[in-house]
């Protein structure tokens, strides 16, 4: 039994490999990106848009909002990296109705990319936002005893996001692959429809926590603003 | 019993245990916690969006022991290390 698409090799080479989770992965990214650049090829402001100009009004508006209710005001510098993710995997994992597809998102190595990207924006954006002093300060608050425990939590926080996508995938393909062994006629179907919403679930979950981790690096220096924006008032105040 | 067979049966037993108290003890946590956002958004039907989303997250983050546990015992049933290393001996 395959535990992930990584085992199905197409070409190898020293140590590069063209294995189909790659494969998949181009493809998906190609559909994506074509599918875009055709869309908003031709966009209209008028009251009669296209239905494909309509979808993804509806997908940018949804996920700006999911992003500021979270707690980041400007969500237009977060969708670009966010939305992604979020549109990547959603596309990966629905693609399981197409049969013979194997989703990229059950092989680890894919996982563990999505959640080093994460792991390297989280600073990214910190620092963009409150400068690298600001950033590494936010590492030991509100004590210093708490350093050792917040880095920790870097690390496991990522390997978290990349196993739970993982498992929940993996095992949704396992199960239905059991099942077809056991009950091949009816149950391997209701199986896949609840990986649909499996896959769904955990999209919005990981482009979520992801949107969580960058709002706590980016909370910290907004908090220092105010207070300088507080003092400075209080400054003017007092001057008259 | 040898080597072999004392693997095979504790390999097969842990993975089996595992899994099981794996889908017992986050069963109970998602359970109690889908109970209490279904009381509170019976409460205060207003804060619905905000108790959903933190639910699916919390529901995320407790769901994700047991794929621990689950991935745990499929790599000892598929991919075991002691298995391949005493069987290429």
């Amino acid at each position: 039994m395959k535990l992930s698409p990584d085992e199905t090799i197409f070409w190898q080479h020293g140590f590069i490999t063209i294995n189909l989770t790659i494969a998949t992965t181009w493809a998906i990214m190609l559909v994506l990106v074509v599918a875009s650049l055709l869309i908003t090829r031709k966009l209209k402001t008028g009251i009669h848009i296209s239905r494909a100009q309509c979808i993804l009004e509806m997908l940018v508006t949804g996920m700006n909002n999911q992003i500021k209710d979270i707690g980041l005001d400007k969500p237009e510098q977060y969708i670009g990296f966010i939305g992604t993710l979020f549109l990547f995997i959603v596309t990966a994992n629905i693609c399981i109705i197409f049969p013979w597809y194997e989703p990229p998102t059950g092989s680890l190595s894919t996982t563990v990319a999505l959640a080093v990207s994460v792991f390297i924006a989280v600073p990214f954006f910190g620092i963009e936002k409150s400068g690298i002093t600001g950033y590494l300060k936010s590492y030991i608050k509100p004590t210093v005893i708490m350093l050792p425990f917040n880095l920790i939590s870097e690390i496991t926080r990522t390997l978290a996001l990349a196993v739970r996508l993982f498992g929940n995938i993996m095992s949704g393909g396992m199960i239905v692959a059991i099942l077809l062994s056991i009950t091949p006629f009816i149950f391997p179907i209701v199986m896949k429809v609840l990986g649909l919403l499996t896959g769904m679930v955990q999209a919005y979950i990981f482009s979520i926590l992801a949107t969580v981790y960058i709002a706590a690096a980016v909370r910290e220096g907004k908090k220092k603003d105010k207070i300088k924006s507080i003092t400075n008032n209080l400054k003017e105040v007092k001057n008259g | 019993m040898d080597n072999v067979t004392l693997i095979a049966v504790a390999s097969i037993v842990t993975a089996g245990i595992t899994t099981g108290i794996g889908c017992m003890m986050p069963a109970m946590g998602e359970g109690k916690s889908v109970s209490s956002a279904l009381s509170s958004i019976a409460q205060q039907p207003d804060a619905a969006p905000t108790i959903t989303r933190t639910l699916f997250v919390g529901l995320a983050m407790i769901e994700s022991t047991a794929i621990y546990c689950f991935v745990v015992s499929m790599i000892l049933i598929f991919a075991n290390p002691f298995w391949n290393h005493i069987i290429a001996k």
